[in-house]
Formats: C-alpha cells, structure tokens, sequence
C-alpha cells in the first residue's frame, strides 16, 4: 500500500504523502520537526497539537489541518489513523488500513514517558516502518527520572559555586521536556528566543509549563546568577550565549550515551536525554507491532535491518529516506534547521 | 577503584585545568599509597602490561551481551573504543564489589598465568560486579590505553603542589623507567634508594611554533639560528661508564642504535647529550622515511645499517662531568658542547649542530625558505642567554618550521570516524587527477572544523555512490586543499606515493573537481625534495 519514493513515504490508493522531502499535493505529517515537516506543499494534515508549531515554521499561509489522536478518516477506502507516538508534543504514528491490510508509520518515537508529550500507543500491523536512530546495542539510555535528577543536582552544584547552567536542547521537544522537570526552588530560568517561540505558542494551545523567562537584551548579567538557561543547539559558542559566563555547558541528547560526542565539543557535562528510542525500546516497538515487514529508515539502517532479520526471523529491509538522524538530537555543533526557521531574536 | 573511577569522573566532566589538579590533588590527599602510586603511573603512561587478547575480550563480551558478534563489531565501529563497547554492551551488572585500584591490578596481572577459560571466567566474573563508569575503567585498564584526559605536566603540578615540591623535581623522578611494583612512593618521591637511578634523562625541553614575525624577538645577536633536523629527538646519557639512549617519547632506545655503543667509553662520566638523531651520509642528513623503516624493525640488520647510519646532531650538553648544567645561560653549554666533541678521536656518531650564522632576519627568512632542501624541516631560534627549561615554553626557544607542502585533492570516499567523531563520515580519502581518471593518493581525517564536518557528513549521505561495508564512494564533486610535511615514492600505496602526516587546510568551496591536483604535481613534489 505504501512505497517509497523520491518524494517521500507514497500511498497511490489514497494520494498522498507522508512526510516528503519534496513538495506534493497532500502531505500527512508524523511531528513539526524540520526533517519531516518541509515546506512547499499544497496541503498539510497532523496532530492537532502541530498544527500552530507547523505554520510558525512552514508559513502561516500554509493550508493545514488538524486531526486528534484514534480518529478514523477515509480517503479512496483507505482508513487513516493518527496515534501518540510518545516522541514530542504532537507527535503521531500514521496507521492505515486497506483492506485488511495494515501500515505503520512511526516517524520518530519512544516508548519512554516524558511527561510532555502523549506515551506512546503500540499498534499492530502488518508492515511497520520503524526509525533506527539509536539502532545498536550500545544505546540504551538511562532512566529518565534519574537524568533529570542529574541535571538538578548540577545546577544546584553550580548555583552554590556561583555561576550559571546553560543546558542545550532541541527548542522543540527536548526544551519543554526539561523545563518540565527543573526543581523549581533551585532557582530562576530563563530561555532562549527560539525556545520561548514554542513555549508562547504551546501555552496557547493549553500546554501547562513551569514558569521560565526569556532571555531579552535588555537584561543586566548582574541579574542573572546561579540560574538555568535553556537554549537550543545553535547557541552554542554565540555571543549570545558567553553572556551568561561564568556558567557550565550542559548538553541533552542521546548521542552523549558516547564519551565522544560529549567530549566533542566541550561541553561541561552531556545528560542522555534522548526522544528516541533506544536500543531495548526499538526491539520492544517492533515485537509489539507484531508486524512481518518492517522498513528500517533513518540512523543505523543497514545493522538494525539485518538484526530484525536474524533475531526476529523479520522480513526487514533498510530504506533510504531524507529524515536526518542527526537532527532532533542535538548533535553538538550542529545548528538545527528548526532554530534557523524560528529566527531567534538574540 | 571507586575513588579511582571518581577521580576519572571529576576530570572527565571538566574542561579546566584547575579543577583537573584539585581532583588530583583530592585524589592523593585521600587514597592510600599503592593506589596513589599506581595512579602517578597509569597517568603517566606505564600502563600494566595487556594479559588479555583484544579478540578474547570482543568473544567474551559479545557472548555476555548475547549478541550476535558481527553486530558487536559493528557497534565497535561506531564507539570506536573497544573498553568502551564493552562498557556498553554488557547487561546490568548482578552485584556490587569493592576492590581497590592496586586490588584490579593485581588482578590483571594475575590473568597472565591462566588458561584462557580461566582469564573468561575471572574477567566475565568482573564485568558483572562492576558498575558502569567503573566497568569502563576496568576494561580501560585491561585493553592497556588507559588515557584520562590529564597531561604528564598536569599530574606533575598535581604532586608538585600536593608535595610541596618544585615541578621541575617531580617531574625528573617521573622520567625514565621506574615500576610501581618496584618501588614506594616515598621511595620514588623522595628519593630514598635512587643512587642506582643513573639512567635518569632530564626533561625534554621543547618549542613552540614561531607565531609572529621574527624582528618580534628582538636583536639577531642575541639569538642561536640552528637547523630543525628531522629524526628522533633524544638524550644520550653516559654515568658509571653505562650509555643510554631515550627518546623524548621516553623510550629507552639504546639497543635500537647500536652505532652509539663505543660512546660509552668515549664519552666522560657524568655526561648527558640532548640533540636529534637522525641518518647521515657524507654530511648531510639523509631523508626521514629511512629512519623510519629502519626504527619500526625489531632486530636491525647489517643491511639497515649500511642503508641508514644514524648519527646525533647535538645541541645541548645538560650535564657535564656529573654536574647538571642546565641552569647556564646556551652560551655556555654551547661552547662546553663544542669543546667536549672536538676532544672525541674521528669517527664518531656524534656532530655539532651547526650554528647558522645570519646577520638579519632576513637572511634567517633566507635560510628557513631552504631548509627543505637541506632534508631539514625548518630553523630552530634560541635564546644565547637561556637556561634549560622543562616542558613546552613559549620566549627562548621557537620552531620556525616551514610551510606544508600542500596539493587540492576531490573527496572520493568516506567512512564514518571513531571516537570523537562516532555516528559521522569524517573519515575522507582523497584522489587527484591522473589523466581523466581519479587515483586515491592519502586519507585524512583531521583539520575541519566541526560545523564543516557536519555540513560535510549531510553532503555525503545525499551523494553517495555505492556502499561497500562501511565504506562510502561519493561524487568526486568536493575539493579540499590537503596540507602534508613530506612525500615519498611508496611501493604499499596504490598511488604509488606516501605522504607524511597528511591532514586537511581548507574546504576549496571555490573550486570544481576538475581543477583538483594530477599525480604528476606530486610526482613533481618528490623530484623536487631529491633534488
């Protein structure tokens, strides 16, 4: 029912896309991160709760919809669903039915809460198309509870010895989930622009955040002290962001699982926090979906298809597609194309 | 090994000197004695002797794990560090343990004697009591490239400010071949028991790259203009009529160099030499890349001999009959230097490094642009007055070392890059042109920075060619100007040449493929260097 070509993820019998990296006429959406959610087509349909977020970055011009998660639509006899997938706010499986036969698009997914976003909904299905951003056995990430824990504690650390925590984190997704779980005696928070974006239009759509301040240049260095900074990726190294000295560098993302990434820019301390799935959560995904077929696209394609092959008995395939693996976790250095669509105001 | 693996963790999550040393410093104050011993050595790079075969350690952890072991090898691939993989990869461990640092060394050096289930069972027995960071430690410990993220000179100031010392006396008690087993750290510190120590070289003293223009420094006069010879630094040492040789590396190297055997008891006792050994003939100094197939050899053939004939250049005379006599300005060591070579009987391995004498800049400018073709890689600038420092020292003694060579080369591979650069494609091999056909003549991996390697990696996975294992081939579309030190012709490489220490200067973004480099320009490079 589904194929992939050079446009994206491609179901005939209904007409549409999912995801494209090229502009087509009708394109469903997984999540408003930059790597699925492009510009240029003639319609959009997502998640309610993307529907603000995709406009901010794709135009406010653009003709999008929004559906809830478990809402049935049909196109042409195809029954169309979207369901949590647990990766950021707004983010969905996209499940489709044709005559009896079953398709899951996960986009991006975890299967871990996040306090956020929705959980996760394991579906079963026949062909799944899974992501294998964190595809090997060497990620498997601590238990979220016991992160934000770390990060408290080294803010609290840095607060006692007088300077400020700058903790990096994708603006979308990442930002709020941290925010949501800072101790909120620890001291005062602040955010960077591109973060404060999302937050006013989240709010707006009912979000509830802890408060946190943005960051305007008004503000006196002498009013910022033993405080958090939340800022995403593309402030690294920025004038914007030596503001803050003295201040130690925090860095949230998977990829801090390894002792290279963290120590590839020099960041203070790496926090793996990741909104993938790691190692023991993509195997979970799979076996739940019970499905025979399964689509290895974006991150370590080639080992976890062939893993899915001999461990499982699967008919898995690695798929070439345009979502970047690299993009939602901050890898450091990297200026997310999101953060450069928002414009932030420094 | 908790304090250990702590002590690990405080300088791994910092990138400031300071608190590096408070950590060492909290680490002596508080561990006891044997473990702060091993610790001075783990740090300063006597590592304990490997008892374990790296394939042994992958069967054994991919087996634990219950992974297939292609899939450990490629998760190896991607972390690029084997102690690491193993870290990761292990299930949770099943119980808790307490051994100290000197406790885990024991231990490994215990595995040599076992069989190999023996080793299985004892190492596997480890990894499920340890927990994570002190899993990894162990298994760092174990592969034998235990590297901490402090330098030499740190734990030097380290002890020299825990101790109470000065710098430059820890670190000449560090130098040279001293084991942890064999001594205490009283012994090695305070220096109870060092009379038979007479093997010790002193500190190397090193440069930095001249990084202003030369009239900076101030009047020529005051200033020794030498050649920067291109060999193994080193230190001949003769005391109680035994010679040895150390590299600055810190290897004992006297049995590599048998042609310095008779200095001896040539040379007066009490005597350290500091200079560049390196092959010469009617001379002149012969090219680097014969030494270097000369050195890599375990057991050196008459042949190897006849090919390469070593010979110290030697600039400094640090101790002069028993008397260390760093602390005289170069003038004088100089001149001892001249007088106590001019005594040898001919021939003799040993040649005064010879004073350029140049009565401006310029000529000095002169002399560094026809270094190359002196088989020199550049001029050394000294201080007439200065004294003998330890360690890297910015103001009395400068490299002036002369520009790469550098040739532009079209990306035609890429593969993803280890450690650091885990999960990217920074691993580049590059072709030029020979005829209309492309040749892989070097890979490099270093010199762009990281949002370059990023903006690089996206490129390559959207033109990518063919895949073959880890391999990429990419549309020769790139052009990147490669800088190297030295090129050789090379019967191992495919394009028929070898560079020296290649790495990457600059992303030609101005330029196409086909304005790339020919082999021929190489070719050329090497005809010229013979010249």
């Amino acid at each position: 029912m589904l194929r992939f070509d050079a446009k994206g993820i491609y179901c005939e019998q209904a007409g549409l896309y999912i995801d494209p990296w090229q502009p087509v006429d009708k394109a469903l959406i997984t999540h408003a991160h930059a790597d699925h959610a492009r510009p240029g087509s003639k319609a959009y349909l997502c998640h309610h709760d993307s529907v603000a977020i995709l406009k901010l970055r794709l135009g406010a011009d653009i003709r999008v919809e929004g559906v809830g998660y478990g809402e049935v639509f049909t196109v042409n006899g195809v029954r169309i669903s979207l369901h949590p997938a647990g990766h950021i706010i707004g983010s969905a499986q996209i499940r489709l039915e044709y005559k009896g036969e079953v398709w899951v698009v996960s986009g991006d997914y975890k299967l871990q809460a996040d306090g956020v976003s929705v959980p996760f909904e394991p579906l079963r299905c026949h062909h799944f198309i899974t992501e294998s951003t964190f595809g090997l056995p060497v990620y498997k990430f601590p238990q979220p509870a016991a992160v934000h824990e770390a990060i408290n504690t080294w803010w609290r650390d840095n607060a006692a010895a007088g300077i400020n925590s700058v903790i990096i984190g994708y603006a979308l997704g990442k930002a709020q989930r941290i925010l949501a779980h800072l101790d909120p005696d620890a001291g005062p928070v602040y955010t960077h622009g591109a973060v404060d974006n999302i937050h006013t239009l989240l709010a707006a759509q009912g979000l509830v955040l802890p408060p946190a301040r943005r960051v305007t240049p008004d503000m006196q260095k002498k009013d910022i002290q033993g405080a958090m900074i939340i800022a995403p990726p593309s402030a690294i190294g920025t004038s914007w962001m030596n503001r803050f000295a003295p201040f130690s560098l925090g860095i949230c993302s998977g990829w801090m699982q390894l002792r290279g990434t963290r120590r590839r820019r020099s960041a203070d301390r790496g926090f793996i926090l990741s909104d993938h799935a790691d190692w023991d959560q993509l195997n979970e995904a799979v076996k739940a979906t019970g499905a025979e077929h399964v689509y290895v696209t974006h991150g370590y394609k080639p080992v976890y298809a062939r893993w899915l092959r001999e461990a499982y008995g699967l008919d898995a395939a690695e798929v070439e597609t345009l979502y970047d693996s690299g993009q939602e976790d901050v890898v450091p250095g990297a200026a997310g194309p999101g953060d450069q669509d928002l414009n932030p105001e420094l | 090994m908790k304090a250990f693996t702590a002590l690990f963790t405080a300088i791994e999550q910092t990138t400031k000197t300071n608190a590096k040393i408070e950590a060492l410093v909290q680490y002596f104050a508080t561990a006891p004695a044997p473990d702060v011993l091993w610790c001075i050595a783990i740090l300063t790079g006597k590592t304990p002797k490997r008892t374990v075969k790296t394939a042994e350690l992958k069967a054994w952890a991919a087996e634990q794990a219950g992974l297939p072991f292609w899939l450990f090898e490629e998760s190896y691939h991607i972390v690029g560090d084997l102690a690491e993989t193993i870290t990761l990869c292990l299930p949770e461990p099943l119980a808790t343990s307490n051994y100290s640092l000197t406790d885990t060394i024991q231990f490994l050096h215990n595995l040599a004697a076992l069989s190999e289930a023996d080793k299985k069972q004892q190492v596997t027995g480890r990894w499920s009591e340890l927990q994570a960071t002190e899993r990894f430690v162990f298994n760092k410990l174990i592969t034998g490239n235990f590297r901490m993220g402090v330098s030499r000179q740190l734990v030097i100031k380290a002890l020299a400010r825990f101790y109470d010392r000065e710098e430059n006396e820890i670190a000449h008690r560090l130098m040279g071949q001293w084991q942890p087993q064999e001594t205490t750290l009283p012994a090695l510190l305070s220096g109870a028991g060092t009379t038979d120590r007479s093997y010790q070289p002193y500190p190397f003293f090193l440069a930095y790259q001249l990084d202003m223009e030369p009239e900076m420094l101030g009047n020529i006069a005051d200033w020794q203009v030498e050649d920067k010879f291109d060999g193994i630094r080193g230190q001949i040492i003769v005391r109680d009529g035994q010679l040895f040789v150390w590299s600055r590396g810190e290897e004992l190297l006297t049995d590599k160099f048998p042609e310095f055997a008779p200095l001896a008891g040539l040379l007066p006792d009490g005597t350290v030499l500091d200079g560049e050994i390196i092959p010469w003939r009617d001379g002149q100094p012969l090219p680097f890349a014969l030494m270097q197939t000369r050195i890599s050899r375990k057991a050196i053939t008459r042949k190897a001999l006849q090919d390469a004939p070593l010979v110290m250049v030697c600039y400094d005379l640090l101790e002069e009959h028993g008397t260390d006599i760093r602390n005289k300005p170069l003038r004088e060591r100089r001149h001892a230097l001249a007088a106590l070579l001019q005594q040898l009987p001919e021939p003799v391995p040993l040649i005064l490094s010879p004073e350029l004498f140049c009565t401006g800049w310029e000529e000095v400018r002169q002399a560094r642009l026809g270094s190359r073709s002196r088989n020199c890689e550049g001029l050394m600038l000294k201080r007439k007055d200065s004294v003998y420092e330890t360690g890297r020292r910015r103001g009395n003694w400068w490299k002036w070392k002369v520009d790469p060579f550098t040739i532009d080369g079209v990306l035609i591979y890429a593969q993803q890059g280890h450690g650091r650069r885990a999960n990217l494609l920074t691993d580049y091999t590059f072709a030029v042109w020979d005829g209309d056909v492309l040749v892989p003549f070097t890979k490099a991996y270093s010199g762009l920075t990281d949002k370059e390697l990023l903006e690089v990696d996206n490129w390559i996975k959207r033109h990518t060619l063919e895949k073959f294992g880890p391999v990429r081939s990419v549309q020769p579309v790139l052009v990147f100007e490669l800088a190297f030190e030295g090129i050789n012709l090379s019967s191992r490489h495919k394009s028929g040449v070898a560079l020296r220490f290649p790495r990457i200067t600059r992303w030609r973004r101005d330029k196409p493929a086909s304005e790339a480099n020919t082999k021929q320009d190489l070719l050329d490079l090497i005809a010229m260097g013979n010249l």
